[in-house]
């Protein structure tokens, strides 16, 4: 029978190749042995070991690598940073006209690229073809825009400077061109490392750069595993830092940058909530699923590999999710019929074997399809996991691999809490044909991204990246663009004098108490003063402190003005918790509300202005003028982020599907703030302000010389309509209460103004839970200039963005 | 590797309405069902977007797939100036639908390949019947006052039985379009429980005119009723509305099929129709078939194309395949 005649009866699918000629006549031409690029040329590399690439699919030798030393790092950094001025001054629409040129040189070779990365990495080529290499060019394209509109629409923003990256082997062009393009948009230079596992299709792009002629040190890529990827983070000529992979290293190079000033955005792991209602449209959301987890193999960080569906309808879904595996076709990547290929590694393999072993011990029920798996590369098949609870490692553990758990809810309420029972936050998908239920639920996933009917979709106009261990940072859209920029108030001097009006030396808080607490005697002949005594604020009352010490505060001529409790981590606790439940009544309300209290409690500092002044006269000793300024800055300051709370609006993405992208801003949940020393009043309100116009809800510690002022204030704020538990005051010694506020794993993140040790141990603190962090070191805000701590600087750090995609038509 | 692991049905070599599967013989009317019913179209068009990306057949399998969908067209002319001879011409080309010698040379000269049916007004039928008879291949008439479908219900009704009497063993009747846009399912139901009364063992093929229906939602309701009435398959569209067969609306219809195999146990065929006139588009609705249905629908028993053109672009095809050079609709006879 002929093989016509045959197939006529079997009609079963044959092999359909994709042709890898071209891709290996490239690296033939390359000698199989790649050597670093950096400045514009390759680069021998100092030293001999090497790293061979290989095909996961078939373990065939593609090429080797250099395993890049501290010397080769050195090199490329040295580059960059000769490269930095020259490509700063260029034209904005110079560098589109780079960008573009890469733009379109990734087009006119992306069956080179897709044939390449799908060798390099064991991706379906119907994947790299039609997914990873579109959105390449597509990025560049969209950053090319950027760099056109930058002078115009970032006005007072400057780059970076030279920045170091490192991405991972999932999506290894596209993370390439993820950090490549907005870095060099905003006239950045940089360093760039791929993951070992994956480093072909960088080296292609670094011949195209050649080939665009790029100048030279623009862009370096330096190859290695991580001790190389370390040497980089290290450097201390690197400004910022990118990286893409995994929580563990994530919370390595938190650590390992802390305090030296580098920029540092992190797109970690996650454990992505799927959510499917009982109106979801079933067999939409099974696409859903394959899309979701079987993308890739399942290894891609935001893979939707929770779900949570509605308990009625969970026997249908699990149904169709088991026929429908049954159909996935798994084989050579490059076959144009296939929707899995290999795992990238044997490492990764047996890492996911070893969890589902895990999980079955711990009673998990294992579906996998009826076919075998191919032999010869490294394939996982299909997995669905049921019988899982939220106590299963299954359910909790990145597993980045092709394994979906299954578990049930009742109401879209427990959707929402079994949805945040994790530590990661990169994204969710939820699936319901409510808009209503759809567009409550959003808001409320604690995830940067969020899909409704639809998952895995990306591109450059829209921000991607995580809430809580799942990183910090923002790439694509206008959102990920400050990554690459800072204002330009940054750089211009080390600003180790406080603004403003120069204060007495010697006052404040006693470390050591020596002055006895009756000092203030009344004059002769007269009354003696009404002891005043200031509490910690916490949860919308005034407390004693849980030691039960106090802290003396000496006025300008070194008599005492008052004390202060003396706040532990207890109390430290204590407002965290009265936080957590002032964010829950805060973060809903809106805006306006929230921008009529500001501007109540405005008012009402505006009332007791003259206390406030003769306050600061008597405890700061400055002179009653500029007291009065510094009163009637913060309450202007408070009229300005009144006025920012319902205006920080959010965006519609121009993002090419038929849907609406919304870009939202949303509070980041509890904050830890360490107000500024200086400026007592003002410094408070210009850091309180923003946080809880944003939605925030605030344990601050007041400054730790000045403390009165903020104690004074409560008085104000709870006769402002500010609802308990959103304003937290701890008084205190900073050195005994910061490492535990800076620990707190359930504190969202924290605003550091003071000493560069201080933001050193902030920021190494703070990598338990992998909180935002924004820290001083040690330089002085202008607390007086409304451009710089008065307005979008600030809102910036105070929120967090989360793009939404709803698809639409009927 | 590849481990098939659908349903295996006995291969239908010959076409005809002879399926190896029971008629639906339908249910009655669920309204509960409908209310159940959930789409999404923006999902639909994503998955029905890659159908064609996922998938690829080449060589021999291209050859494979082709001639099998050769054997699911109901070959058509529905013009206002068909005459006996036109009619006459396209029952030739059902029963030699491809060059014998292009059959030998991807050794299936011997496997009889047919179209699945011809397809022609009630006014072609006895002419049409006539020319096929003995070849296996049915005649299928379009009724029920195609297109629109508006003529008096007892009229349609006759219509269906004067077909079946001057020798249609498939009949393809029009939904009233009202009645689903009015959300009146009883309506349908009755008239289509009607329809298939008329037919006897005559098969019906349902027309939903998805053009004209609106929504998706409403595509996937109308396809449950005609089930629901006792439709022997499915079809898109008349080829006269200003949108026919697409891929989202084949999918739709192609799950409703599914869900309705699986609640009822009763197989129910789909038949695309209107726009489909390359070969390349043509194996992407037999992707589809596959992927949703199963190999079953693979078959003319279950699946059939409506269409004029589409054969001639599958010839070239073949021809390409077996000569290797690029060729000419005037080296393959007219229809």
């Amino acid at each position: 029978m002929s093989k016509v005649s045959e197939v006529f009866e079997s009609m079963e699918y044959g092999p359909a190749p994709e042709s890898d000629k071209l891709a290996q006549e490239w690296l033939e031409s390359m000698g199989r042995q790649f050597n670093h690029f950096i400045d514009g040329v390759w680069f021998p590399g100092s030293g001999e070991e090497r790293i061979e690439c290989v095909n996961p699919a078939t373990g065939d030798f593609l090429a080797s690598v250099l395993q890049g030393t501290e010397a080769d790092v050195e090199r490329a950094v040295e580059a960059a940073q000769d490269a930095l001025d020259s490509w700063i001054k260029l034209s904005g629409h110079a560098r589109s006209r780079y960008l573009y040129a890469l733009a379109r040189g990734i087009q006119k070779r992306a069956r080179l690229f897709a044939v390449l990365e799908t060798m390099d990495n064991g991706k379906p080529v119907r994947e790299s073809r039609d997914l990873d290499i579109p959105l390449v060019a597509r990025h560049f394209s969209y950053h090319a825009g950027w760099a056109q509109l930058l002078d115009t629409e970032m006005p007072g923003h400057e780059p970076v400077g030279v920045v170091g990256q490192i991405i991972p082997w999932n999506f290894p062009m596209l993370m390439l061109a993820w950090k490549i393009a907005p870095a060099l948009a905003c006239g950045n230079t940089v360093v760039l490392k791929p993951a070992e596992f994956t480093p072909l299709t960088a080296l292609l792009f670094a011949d195209l750069c050649q080939g665009v002629g790029l100048p030279p040190g623009v862009v370096n890529i330096v190859t290695g595993d991580g001790k190389t990827g370390a040497a980089l983070v290290a450097h201390p000529e690197v400004d910022k830092v990118a990286f893409t992979g995994s929580t563990e290293v994530g919370r390595i190079l938190r650590t390992q940058t802390a305090g030296t000033g580098k920029k540092l955005s992190l797109e970690l792991g996650g454990k992505s909530p799927f959510l499917v209602f009982e109106d979801a449209d079933l067999d939409s959301v099974v696409e859903g699923v394959v899309d979701a987890i079987w993308f890739n193999q399942g290894q891609v960080c935001c893979a939707g590999s929770r779900i949570l569906v509605q308990e009625g309808i969970a026997p249908a879904l699990e149904t169709k999710l088991r026929a429908r595996m049954e159909t996935l076709r798994m084989g050579d990547p490059l076959d144009k019929s296939i929707d899995m290929g290999a795992i990238v590694d044997q490492v990764q393999l047996d890492k996911i074997r070893a969890l589902v072993d895990q999980g079955r011990e711990e009673g998990a029920r294992v579906w996998q399809p009826s076919w075998t798996v191919p032999e010869g590369g490294t394939f996982y098949p299909p997995t669905l996991c049921t019988e899982c609870s939220p106590t299963s490692t299954l359910a909790q553990v990145e597993i980045f691999g092709p394994v979906v758990v299954l578990m049930t809810f009742r109401t879209p309420e427990e959707s929402v809490q079994l949805a945040n029972d994790t530590r990661y936050g990169l994204a969710a998908s939820l699936w319901t044909e409510n808009v209503n239920l759809a567009l409550d639920v959003a808001p409320k996933l604690k995830a940067g991204t969020v899909w409704v009917n639809c998952t895995n979709l990306f591109d450059a106009a829209a921000g991607f990246g995580g809430y809580r261990e799942s990183g910090f940072g923002r790439e694509g859209g206008k959102e990920g663009l400050l990554e690459y920029l800072q204002p330009g108030w940054i750089k211009k001097g080390s600003r180790e004098k406080p603004f403003g009006p120069k204060s007495a030396e010697g006052s404040g808080i006693v470390r050591e108490e020596k002055g006895d607490a009756g000092a203030r005697v009344a004059a002769a002949g007269s009354l003696p003063p009404v002891d005043r005594t200031a509490k910690l604020y916490i949860g919308g009352k005034q407390v004693r402190g849980d030691g039960d010490y106090s802290l003396p505060v000496k006025g300008r001529d070194g008599s005492l003005v008052g004390e202060v409790p003396r706040g532990n981590r207890k109390d430290i606790r204590n407002a965290v918790e009265a936080a957590h439940a002032g964010a829950k009544g805060w973060t809903p309300r809106t805006s306006y509300n929230r921008a009529q209290i500001l501007y109540f409690w405005a008012e009402n500092l505006d009332a007791r202005r003259e206390g406030f002044r003769l306050r600061l006269q008597e405890i700061v000793g400055i002179r009653r003028r500029d007291a009065g300024k510094e009163v009637e800055a913060a309450v202007r300051r408070l009229f300005g982020f009144a006025a920012w709370a319902d205006k920080y609006d959010g965006m519609v993405h121009h993002t090419p599907f038929r849907n609406v992208t919304l870009a939202m801003p949303e509070p980041i949940g509890v904050m830890g703030l360490v107000c500024p020393e200086e400026a007592p009043l003002l410094g408070f309100v210009s850091t309180v302000a923003p946080l809880i116009a944003m939605g925030n809800a605030v344990v601050a510690l007041p400054s730790e010389r000045w403390p009165l002022l903020a104690t004074d204030l409560y008085q104000v704020i709870e006769t402002s309509d500010v609802p308990p538990g959103v304003i937290n005051i701890v008084t205190g010694l900073q050195e005994e209460m910061v490492p535990t506020l800076a620990a707190h794993d359930d504190v969202d993140g924290i605003w550091y103004f003071g000493s560069a040790e201080g933001s050193e141990e902030v920021e190494r603190l703070s990598t338990g839970n992998m909180k935002r962090t924004w820290v001083s070191r040690g330089r002085h805000l202008n607390w007086w200039d409304d451009a710089e701590t008065g307005g979008e600087p600030f809102l910036r750090e105070a929120i967090q963005w989360k793009n939404i995609w709803v698809p639409y038509g009927e | 590797m590849q481990v098939e692991t659908r349903m295996v049905r006995k291969e239908g070599q010959s076409p005809g309405p002879t399926p190896d599967h029971a008629r639906n013989p339908g249910i009655p009317l669920d309204l509960d069902w409908l209310r159940d019913v959930h789409v999404n179209r923006s999902a639909v068009e994503r998955r029905a977007a890659t159908l064609g990306t996922r998938r690829s057949v080449k060589k021999d399998w291209q050859a494979a797939w082709l001639l099998k969908a050769i054997t699911c067209i109901d070959l058509t002319t529905l013009s206002g100036d068909d005459t006996p001879g036109r009619v006459r011409r396209l029952c030739a080309k059902a029963g030699q639908p491809v060059r014998q010698d292009l059959l030998e040379s991807l050794g299936v000269g011997d496997r009889g390949i047919t179209t699945g049916a011809v397809c022609v007004y009630h006014e072609m039928v006895e002419t049409a019947a006539r020319e096929v008879d003995g070849s296996g291949i049915p005649v299928a008439a379009v009724s029920t006052g195609f297109p629109h479908g508006l003529s008096p219900l007892p009229t349609r009704v006759a219509e269906i039985e004067a077909s079946v009497a001057s020798g249609a063993e498939e009949i393809d009747i029009v939904l009233t379009r009202q009645h689903v846009l009015l959300g009146d399912w009883d309506a349908i139901y009755q008239e289509v429980s009607a329809y298939r009364e008329a037919c006897g063992k005559a098969h019906l093929k349902t027309i939903l005119a998805v053009g004209e229906l609106g929504t998706l939602k409403n595509v996937c309701k109308a396809s449950l009723v005609c089930m629901m009435a006792g439709a022997d398959f499915i079809k898109t569209s008349t080829g006269k509305e200003k949108v026919n067969a697409n891929l989202p609306v084949g999918l739709v219809m192609a799950r409703a099929i599914r869900e309705f195999g699986q609640r009822t146990g009763y197989q129910v065929g789909f038949k695309p129709a209107g726009g489909i006139g390359k070969a390349k588009q043509a194996l992407v609705w037999q992707f589809l078939m596959k992927e949703e249905l199963g190999n079953g629908w693979l078959e003319p028993s279950l699946f059939r194309f409506g269409a004029s053109s589409l054969l001639s672009d599958i010839e070239r095809q073949l021809e390409h395949f077996v000569t290797g050079r690029y060729s000419a609709s005037h080296r393959h006879p007219l229809g």
